[in-house]
């Protein structure tokens, strides 16, 4: 098509004279707020990499008259927020979590730090607050405790883990799997789980069964368990008592777990993979924040 | 006026053939094309939308491998750029070129089809592939080795095709959408290549590792990933605004020099822009600079794009009022301001320092996606159908109308959602007590994130909606229907051939 320049009666303006399938194009200028505002940004961006890292050499480069480094600035950050806490932290060198919990100010510095460690690394299976979780996450809000809830009991549970494959420090006990592996039969895993139901006033097994599941329980399980059904702390064997249940309290889930046990495994906080273990100031932390939820013995 | 030396010989060649020269363009490929794109574009929002379900309520995972959110993720991604935008940039480039050159598509009809077939089969590889596992883990470039040779062969001939067009036509000057489509081509194809560079681990295995490690993996990656953006979702689809604002408005564009040097600024600045992706990270600080500058710089050469296009509007603003599909074209040009506004100031550092890693990113990307990308597309898919298919007019604006608000109500949503979302997000990652303690732990700004993104996906919902009443509107139109409110309006209209008579002018 020929080159037609035309003047566009709605602007003014006239048209670069070209047309393709009906599309022509007027001839205005750049906007000028547009053109120095481009100027200004390229301006700005020259005085920005004059100030700030900006050029590649051969080896390093070129810093900038402030000569600015992220890495040295979170250094420094880093630094400072540990020389703000620092007060704290030498006060609380060499104290056992009891001592902390004496004196009112760690107390609190202790107990918001070990909010925050809980927080980030706890929460994710006992929940924030320690409310717990189904499904073997214990509630570390009340007074029902596994392995003891003395913050001794409470640090070495942390520092070591339950079950950890990488402390062999680690709380260790094991319930063997009664049905599964033929220990007691069918009938007797269900007459032993009516009568651990009933040491809780559930259930409604006929006294016949529960005859015949206290008397397995005597054979079987006193020695962890303990007597009265009460537990024992020394092998993490829970209180069978107390309507508190690890994995489930229905008839079916206390079957299950007779049958073939789930053995819960908490990571040994001071060991953990790859030399990521939390330092000793952050788990007496823990231990003393752990101990104030609710029930600490 | 005289007209250039290429023009004279073209005449030359056509009065040689009589002053009449038939040009049949290949309006089927735009036809397959254009029923892709709708359908890949319905994936796209349905797979987003169940996505943005499953972050609010974790239990839609299913507990299966192939239904997680990590595997579906790129199929919603992948089909929202690649499928549906890709789809609508072949069918766009193929119907834009062969008007502004006024000459059919070079390379026949079965290159062309190649280039559906293959293309098509790709995404469904992709996609399956990803659903399966099988992925490089590159953010917009997840396919496989195998599948990223296919997609070279395909890329390829549809640079043939499109270049050879341009190369034939006749016409003496090369249409500015023309231009952008080229640079998006070209572009594509070398990013494509670079970020693949890869060695297969076995000729029939599926896994590969890729060439470069490190940060200087990472920065190829974003040098691509964030030019997907660039020469992808921006410089293709403003090649899709310079042909159907000015066609739908019918009024001139409004500064052909404004074109020219926001077009040359935007793509020689646009690719150094990747580094402002890893802010912060091993990424030399230098390079970071660099990043952040060309991204600052590129806020005024976007905006030129917007400025044509919104400006294009002179002495036809009325028409917003009763042509919904032009109010998709002009919103989107919005959208896009907007947006090119956002990125130059979320990649300057002190901002990216919060905005980084947060929703206010998903936002961004979304209002992007969703405002600009889409809504451009949607015009101009409304534009083309009835043109496509021998109708005078869409069967109804009226849905259209109900598609545009829904939709705007939708991405709305989504937007202020991330936006309070993410900024919310960022602060209470950086918040400390009195103590120098975190004040939150990561669970907890999972928590306090909760309720928007159920308005997120909320506005997911409505966006999904309107996509379908487009859908509807296309088969109705397709079918050769006319909604009542039309037949009311206007008479009934003809079909048109899509064949044209080009009279071809002797020089002056």
């Amino acid at each position: 098509m020929p080159t037609k320049v035309e003047k566009d009666s709605v602007t003014g303006t006239e048209t670069t004279g070209h047309e393709w399938d009906g599309i022509k194009e007027l001839n205005t200028p750049l906007p000028k707020w547009w053109l120095y505002i481009f100027y200004a940004s390229i301006i700005w961006s020259v005085i920005y990499c004059i100030f700030m890292p900006s050029v590649p050499y051969i080896t390093g480069y070129f810093g900038g008259i402030w000569d600015y480094s992220q890495r040295a600035t979170v250094e420094e950050q880093l630094a400072a927020a540990h020389q703000r806490q620092s007060v704290f932290l030498d006060r609380m060198a060499g104290l056992s979590p009891e001592q902390v919990a004496e004196d009112p100010e760690l107390l609190t510095f202790a107990l918001a730090g070990g909010a925050a460690a809980f927080a980030d690394n706890c929460a994710p299976c006992h929940a924030l607050g320690g409310a717990g979780n189904p499904g073997g996450y214990p509630v570390l809000a009340d007074d029902d405790w596994l392995w003891g809830g003395t913050m001794d009991d409470i640090m070495v549970t942390i520092r070591h883990g339950i079950r950890s494959d990488l402390d062999t420090n680690t709380r260790l006990a094991t319930m063997p799997n009664f049905g599964s592996d033929g220990l007691l039969s069918r009938e007797q895993v269900a007459a032993v789980a009516d009568y651990v139901l009933s040491l809780s006033g559930h259930g409604d097994a006929g006294a016949e069964t529960l005859a015949e599941g206290a008397e397995i329980f005597a054979a079987q399980c006193v020695s962890c368990h303990g007597a009265d059904g009460t537990g024992l702390h020394e092998f993490g064997a829970p209180n069978l008592t107390d309507a508190i249940w690890l994995y489930g309290g229905e008839r079916s889930e206390v079957i299950a777990q007779v049958n073939h046990p789930r053995l819960g495994v908490m990571p040994a906080w001071e060991e953990r993979a790859n030399g990521q273990g939390l330092d000793d100031t952050t788990i007496r932390m823990l231990t003393v924040y752990v101990h104030s939820l609710g029930g600490g013995e | 006026m005289a007209m250039t030396a290429d023009t004279t010989a073209d005449a030359a060649g056509a009065a040689a053939a009589g002053d009449r020269t038939q040009v049949v363009y290949n309006e089927d490929v735009v036809r397959k094309f254009t029923l892709a794109a709708t359908f890949w574009g319905i994936v796209a929002f349905l797979a987003g939308t169940f996505i943005a379900f499953q972050l609010a309520f974790p239990v839609l995972n299913l507990g299966l491998e192939w239904t997680t959110f990590g595997r579906l993720r790129p199929v919603h991604t992948s089909a929202a750029i690649f499928a549906f935008g890709g789809n609508v940039l072949f069918a766009t480039s193929f119907y834009v070129v062969q008007r502004t050159c006024r000459t059919t598509l070079f390379g026949g009809r079965d290159l062309a089809n190649f280039i559906f077939w293959g293309y098509n089969i790709f995404i469904v590889l992709a996609a399956t592939g990803y659903i399966m596992g099988i992925t490089q883990s590159r953010e917009y470039a997840e396919p496989e080795w195998y599948l990223d040779l296919w997609l070279t062969i395909v890329w390829v001939a549809y640079a043939v095709v499109y270049i050879g067009t341009v190369m034939i036509r006749r016409e003496p000057h090369i249409y500015v959408a023309n231009w952008f489509y080229m640079a998006f081509i070209i572009t594509i194809a070398i990013l494509h290549i670079f970020n693949n560079l890869a060695v297969p681990v076995s000729f029939f295995g599926t896994v590969s590792y890729s060439a470069f490690s490190g940060v200087q993996d990472a920065l190829t990656q974003w040098w691509y990933g964030h030019n997907a953006v660039g020469f992808f979702l921006t410089a293709g689809f403003l090649a899709i605004m310079y042909y159907f604002v000015p066609k739908r408005a019918n009024r001139p564009v409004y500064s052909y020099r404004l074109s020219i040097v926001h077009f040359w600024s935007l793509i020689f600045l646009y690719i150094w822009a990747g580094p402002h992706h890893l802010h912060y990270t091993a990424l030399p600080e230098w390079s970071q600079t660099l990043g952040m500058v060309f991204s600052v710089m590129l806020w005024m050469p976007s905006w030129g794009g917007m400025i044509n296009g919104i400006m294009t509007l002179a002495g036809a603003w009325d028409k917003l009022r009763t042509d919904p599909v032009l109010r998709f074209l002009v919103v989107s040009v919005g959208f896009y301001g907007m947006s090119t506004f956002e990125g130059p100031l979320m990649s300057v550092r002190q901002v990216n320092a919060l905005s980084h890693y947060t929703d206010w990113t998903v936002g961004h990307v979304h209002s992007g996606a969703l405002g600009w990308v889409a809504f451009v597309s949607f015009g101009a898919l409304y534009f083309l159908v009835p043109k496509l298919w021998g109708r005078r007019e869409l069967y109804s604006l009226r849905l259209v109308e109900w598609h545009f608000w829904t939709a705007t109500l939708g991405i709305v949503l989504y937007i202020t959602a991330m936006w309070v979302s993410g900024i919310m997000q960022g602060l209470m990652w950086r918040s400390y007590d009195g103590l120098g303690f975190l004040q939150y732990s990561f669970i907890e700004t999972v928590e306090a994130m909760h309720p928007f993104y159920v308005i997120r996906a909320l506005g997911g919902v409505l966006f999904v909606v309107g996509a379908l009443l487009m859908v509807y509107n296309f088969w109705r139109t397709i079918r050769g229907d006319e909604a009542t409110e039309r037949r009311a309006a206007a008479p009934v209209g003809g079909t048109r051939p899509a064949t044209v008579t080009v009279r071809s002018t002797p020089a002056e």
